[in-house]
C-alpha cells in the first residue's frame, strides 16, 4: 500500500515520468498489435480462432535470435517473419484446411494441439534456456523525453504499430487481394459463387496472419529474451485485445493493443503483482459498455452444440446402472487388495474424473466451450489451502470452502462474459484461467508463488491412504451422480435447449443467459471440489493446478470419453490417467505426443473416438 | 445449341428432398423462366446449377460438359453467373469494390464486361461508385447484384427473383436489362413469382411444384392455360 501511494505521488510530481511510462506502454503495444491483427484477420475470413497464434509469435522470436547471428539484425527480422509465414502456410494446408467444416470445438482443439507440438519442437530446437537477442544496430541509445531517457528502439516500435496499420489498410483497400479478403470475410459462399478460389485465399490470409505474429515476436527480441512461456502469455493478451477491439476489426485491435499496453505499463508500477488482473478488468469494463468490443459489430449468435443434431441424453439404462454399481463395489473393495501406490493413483483418477465431468457438464450439456476450466479446479484447491492456512480451517471446512470459492469465481466469470458464446467464450475462458494462474504465481505474499502452499493435512480420521481414498470415492461418486441428475432436471433440459437452439429457447421465454451463468457456477463448484480433494491428496497446492496444461487435461479426457455422453468423462479420465498419463509423461517430449494426438483426434475423428464407438453400440 | 441441361436431378437440404427428378434445358441466347409457388424448388434448381446444394442424383451439364461435383468457384470460372434472391451485396464494400470481387478474365464465346459497360446497362450505379453497398436502396442493390455477376463474363446467368421487392419503375428497367443481355447471346435462367415480368422477358418456362416439373412450354402457351396457372401458380383460393 505504501509503495502504491509512493508511486502515485511520484507520478503526480513528475509528469515526465508518467510520459516515459506511457511511451514504454506504447512500445509494448506494437508487438501485441501485430499478433492481434493477425489473429483477427485470420478469424475474420476463416472463422477459426487460432490458439497457436501465440506460438507463431514465439517461433518468430526464436528464429530471429538465430537468424540475427547469421545474417545480421534487420535481415534477421525479415527472415523470421517470412519463416513464420511459411510455417503458417504449412499449418493451413496440412491441418486447418481439413477442418474448416468441422464443429468449432474441433478447430479450437486442433490449434490447441498445435500449441503443444510447437512448444516441444521449440524446446527441442533451441533448448530450455531463455535466448536473449542483440540490440538493434543504430537504435542502441536512448533519447531525452522531458528529461527522462527513452530507449530509441522503443520509439522505433511505437512507429511500427501505426505503420503496419497503414500498410494493412492499403492492402485491404487498394489491392484486389485485399478486396477479395474483405468480401470473403462478409460472405464466403457468395464470394465463391463469384469465382473466387477460397482455398488459396485462406492460405494467403493465414500466411499473412502468421507473418505478422512472427514479425511481432522478432521485434520483441531486443526487449525481451525469447522464452518458452511467450506463446501462452501473448495469446492470452492477444485474445483480450481482439475481444476488446472487436472481432475482425484491425483498427479496433490497434486501439485495444494501445489501451492494454499503456494499462500494462502503469500497472507494472502501481500493482506489480496484479498486472494481468488489471488487463482483465479493463476488458470487463469495455465488454460491459460495448459487448461487441470497441469497433466490433454485434457477434452473430451461432447455434451452440458440436454439430448438427445433437443426440438426446438418455437416462442410464439398467445395464449401465448395473455396471456403475459393480464398478463402485470394485472400487470400494480396492483398499482390501492394496494399500500402496494404486490407491494414491486412484485418488487422482477419481478427482480428475470429477473435474472432467464438471467440464463435460459445461460443454456437453451447457454447450459452452471452456479452455480454462483448470481455473476452477485451481481456485478450489487454493480456496481450501488458503482456508486451512489463514483461517486454520480443519479439512472438512476447507473442503467445503473449495467448491464455494470456485462457484464464486464461476459467478464472476459468468457475469463478465455472460453474453459471450462459442469461440468468444473459449478465448475469454483461456484468458481468465491465465489470469488466475498469474495471480497464483505473482502474489507471493498470499499464495507463496511458485513454491505453492505446503502442509495440507487431512483430519486424523481421514489421514490414512485407505481412509482418504474412501473419502474421495464417496465425494466423487456423490458429485458424479449429482451432475448426472442435474443434466436430467428441468434445469439441465433447458440448458440443452439453449445449447441447441438459443433463439428458440429465448422465444419460449427461457432466459438462456441466466441458465448458462448458473451452469458456469455449478460446473465451477464441482471442479473446485475436485481441486480441493486433489490438494489434500497431494498435501500441497501449486500454480500448476491452474495451468493451461491442466485445462488441456480436462479437454482431452472429455474428448477421449466423447462429448455427447454423460459417462464419457469418467471413461476418459480412467483412460487418460491410466494410460496416457503414465505412458506419455514418461516420454521427454510428452507435449509433442499429446499435441499430435489431439490434432489427429480433431482432424481424423471429428466425433471423438468414443463418440464413434457409442454410435456403433447405439447406447449412451 | 444447348447451353444448360439438367437430367433427373435430385437435390437435398440435409435429409429433406428439395428437387425430385428435375429435367430442363436452356439454349444459347434463350431466356427460360422457372415458375411456381414458394417452396416449389425454383431457388433450389438455380443453386443446384451453381453447386450450392447437395445433388444426390442426376446430371447437370454446361456446354455439354458434366459439372459433376465441381465446387462453385470452378463453375463460376466456366462461365456460370449466379445472382441470389437475397442479393447478398457485400455491405462494407463500395459499389466499385463489389464489382471488383465479381471480375474474372475475359472468356471466349461470352460478352466481356467492364465498369463502363456496366454503367451503360445500369446508369444509376455510376454515381454511386464509391458508396458502400449497405447504403444502397433495394433496387440499386439488385442492379449491383446483377452487375457484379456480369463482371465475371458469364455465358449463363442464373437470376433468382430479379423483380422481387423493387419499385415498379425499376422492375421495367430490370426487364429491359434482361432483354439486352439476351440480345448479346447470354442464356438466362430465372426464377420468378411475377408472371408479368416473366411474360415480358421469357421465351419458355418450367412450372415447378413440390420439387417436380409440373408443366413446361413456351411462355405464351403456358399463360393461355388458365387451369395450369390456377393449379400451380395462383396464390388465391
Amino acid at each position: 500500500m505504501d509503495s502504491l501511494i509512493g508511486t502515485l505521488r511520484l507520478l503526480a510530481e513528475e509528469p515526465s515520468f508518467a510520459v516515459a511510462q506511457a511511451l514504454t506502454g506504447l512500445a509494448g503495444a506494437s508487438s501485441l498489435f501485430l499478433v492481434s491483427a493477425g489473429l483477427t484477420i485470420v478469424f475474420g475470413v476463416t472463422r477459426v480462432v487460432n490458439f497457436a497464434h501465440g506460438s507463431f509469435f514465439m517461433v518468430g522470436a526464436y528464429v530471429a535470435v538465430s537468424a540475427i547471428t547469421l545474417v545480421g539484425f534487420w535481415p534477421g527480422m525479415l527472415v523470421a517473419a517470412l519463416a513464420v509465414g511459411a510455417l503458417g502456410v504449412a499449418v493451413e494446408v496440412g491441418i486447418l484446411r481439413r477442418i474448416y467444416r468441422a464443429p468449432e470445438l474441433f478447430q479450437l482443439l486442433a490449434t490447441f494441439g498445435l500449441v503443444l507440438v510447437i512448444q516441444d519442437a521449440t524446446l527441442w530446437l533451441w533448448g530450455p534456456e531463455d535466448r536473449m537477442g542483440p540490440r538493434a544496430p543504430g537504435l542502441r541509445g536512448a533519447v531525452d523525453v522531458l528529461g527522462q531517457p527513452v530507449p530509441l528502439y522503443d520509439l522505433f516500435l511505437i512507429a511500427v504499430g501505426p505503420l503496419v496499420l497503414a500498410l494493412l489498410w492499403l492492402v485491404f483497400r487498394r489491392t484486389r487481394w485485399g478486396v477479395l479478403v474483405r468480401a470473403a470475410t462478409a460472405d464466403r459462399e457468395m464470394t465463391a459463387a463469384l469465382g473466387v478460389d477460397q482455398k488459396r485465399l485462406f492460405t494467403g490470409v493465414f500466411a499473412l496472419g502468421a507473418l505478422l505474429a512472427g514479425l511481432g515476436g522478432a521485434l520483441q527480441v531486443p526487449r525481451e529474451a525469447a522464452n518458452l512461456h511467450m506463446d501462452l502469455n501473448v495469446i492470452a493478451e492477444a485474445f483480450v485485445v481482439v475481444v476488446v477491439g472487436g472481432m475482425g476489426s484491425i483498427v479496433g485491435a490497434y486501439l485495444a493493443a494501445v489501451l492494454i499496453g499503456v494499462v500494462h505499463a502503469f500497472g507494472v508500477l502501481l500493482f506489480p503483482k496484479l498486472t494481468l488482473v488489471l488487463v482483465f478488468l479493463i476488458m470487463a469494463a469495455v465488454l460491459v459498455v460495448r459487448p461487441a468490443g470497441l469497433l466490433g459489430e454485434a457477434p452473430v449468435p451461432a447455434g451452440g452444440g458440436h454439430g448438427t443434431g445433437e443426440p438426446p441424453l438418455r437416462p442410464a439404462s439398467p445395464l449401465l446402472k448395473l455396471a456403475g454399481a459393480a464398478l463402485l463395489v470394485l472400487l470400494a473393495l480396492l483398499p482390501l487388495a492394496t494399500e500402496g501406490y494404486a490407491l494414491v493413483l486412484m485418488v487422482d483418477v477419481l478427482a480428475l474424473a470429477l473435474f472432467a465431468a464438471s467440464l463435460h457438464f459445461l460443454m456437453g450439456v451447457g454447450g459452452m466451450i471452456s479452455f480454462g476450466h483448470a481455473a476452477y479446479f485451481g481456485i478450489g484447491a487454493y480456496g481450501a489451502a488458503l482456508a486451512a492456512k489463514y483461517l486454520a480451517a480443519p479439512m472438512e471446512l476447507a473442503l467445503a470452502f473449495a467448491p464455494l470459492a470456485a462457484a464464486v469465481a464461476g459467478l464472476a466469470f459468468g457475469w463478465l462474459c455472460g453474453r459471450a458464446s462459442g469461440v468468444y467464450l473459449a478465448m475469454l475462458s483461456l484468458a481468465f484461467a491465465q489470469i488466475a494462474w498469474s495471480v497464483a504465481v505473482q502474489w507471493l505474499e498470499v499464495t507463496g508463488g511458485d513454491n505453492g502452499i505446503l502442509g495440507l493435512w487431512p483430519s486424523p480420521w481421514a489421514a490414512g491412504p485407505g481412509a482418504y481414498y474412501y473419502l474421495t470415492l464417496g465425494l466423487t461418486t456423490a458429485g458424479l451422480l449429482a451432475i448426472r441428475w442435474l443434466a436430467h432436471t428441468p434445469f439441465g433440459q433447458s440448458l440443452r435447449a439453449g445449447r441447441d437452439s438459443p433463439r428458440r429457447a429465448e422465444a419460449l421465454g427461457m432466459s438462456v443467459g441466466a441458465r448458462q451463468w448458473a451452469a458456469v457456477a455449478v460446473a465451477g463448484a464441482f471442479a473446485g471440489l475436485a481441486g480441493g480433494l486433489f490438494a489434500y491428496a497431494k498435501g500441497s497446492v501449486f500454480p500448476s493446478f491452474l495451468a493451461i496444461s491442466r485445462s488441456v487435461d480436462g479437454l482431452v479426457m472429455v474428448l477421449l470419453g466423447g462429448v455427447q455422453s454423460l459417462t464419457g468423462p469418467i471413461v476418459g479420465a480412467i483412460a487418460y490417467i491410466g494410460l496416457a498419463d503414465q505412458l506419455v509423461r514418461g516420454v521427454e517430449y510428452w507435449r509433442l505426443v499429446l499435441g499430435a494426438t489431439i490434432i489427429l483426434l480433431a482432424v481424423a475423428f471429428r466425433g471423438g473416438l468414443a463418440g464413434i464407438a457409442i454410435r456403433r453400440a447405439g447406447a449412451p | 445449341m444447348t447451353r444448360l441441361e439438367m437430367e433427373g436431378v435430385r437435390a437435398f437440404y440435409g435429409q429433406a428432398l428439395a428437387l425430385d427428378e428435375v429435367s430442363l434445358s436452356a439454349g444459347r441466347g434463350e431466356v427460360v423462366a422457372l415458375l411456381g409457388r414458394n417452396g416449389a424448388g425454383k431457388s433450389t434448381t438455380l443453386k443446384a446449377v451453381m453447386g450450392l446444394v447437395r445433388v444426390g442424383a442426376g446430371r447437370i451439364a454446361f456446354d455439354g460438359a458434366d459439372l459433376g461435383a465441381l465446387p462453385s468457384h470452378r463453375r463460376a470460372r466456366l462461365g456460370i453467373g449466379y445472382v441470389p434472391e437475397e442479393r447478398r451485396i457485400f455491405t462494407d464494400l463500395t459499389v466499385a469494390e463489389n464489382l471488383e470481387v465479381g471480375r474474372q478474365p475475359a472468356r471466349p464465346g461470352a460478352p466481356t464486361w467492364t465498369e463502363a459497360r456496366i454503367w451503360a446497362l445500369f446508369p444509376p450505379l455510376e454515381a454511386l461508385r464509391r458508396r458502400p453497398g449497405g447504403r444502397l436502396s433495394g433496387g440499386e442493390q439488385q442492379m449491383l447484384a446483377v452487375a457484379r455477376t456480369l463482371m465475371g463474363n458469364p455465358g449463363l446467368l442464373l437470376l433468382d427473383e430479379p423483380s422481387e421487392g423493387i419499385a415498379p419503375i425499376l422492375v421495367a428497367a430490370m426487364a429491359d436489362a434482361v432483354l439486352a443481355l439476351k440480345a448479346e447471346g447470354l442464356t438466362i435462367l430465372l426464377s420468378e413469382q411475377n408472371l408479368r415480368f416473366a411474360a415480358r422477358v421469357a421465351d419458355r418456362a418450367y412450372v415447378l411444384s413440390q420439387g417436380r416439373v409440373a408443366a413446361t412450354g413456351t411462355m405464351g402457351a403456358l399463360l393461355s392455360d388458365q387451369a395450369a396457372i390456377g393449379r400451380h401458380l395462383s396464390t388465391g383460393p
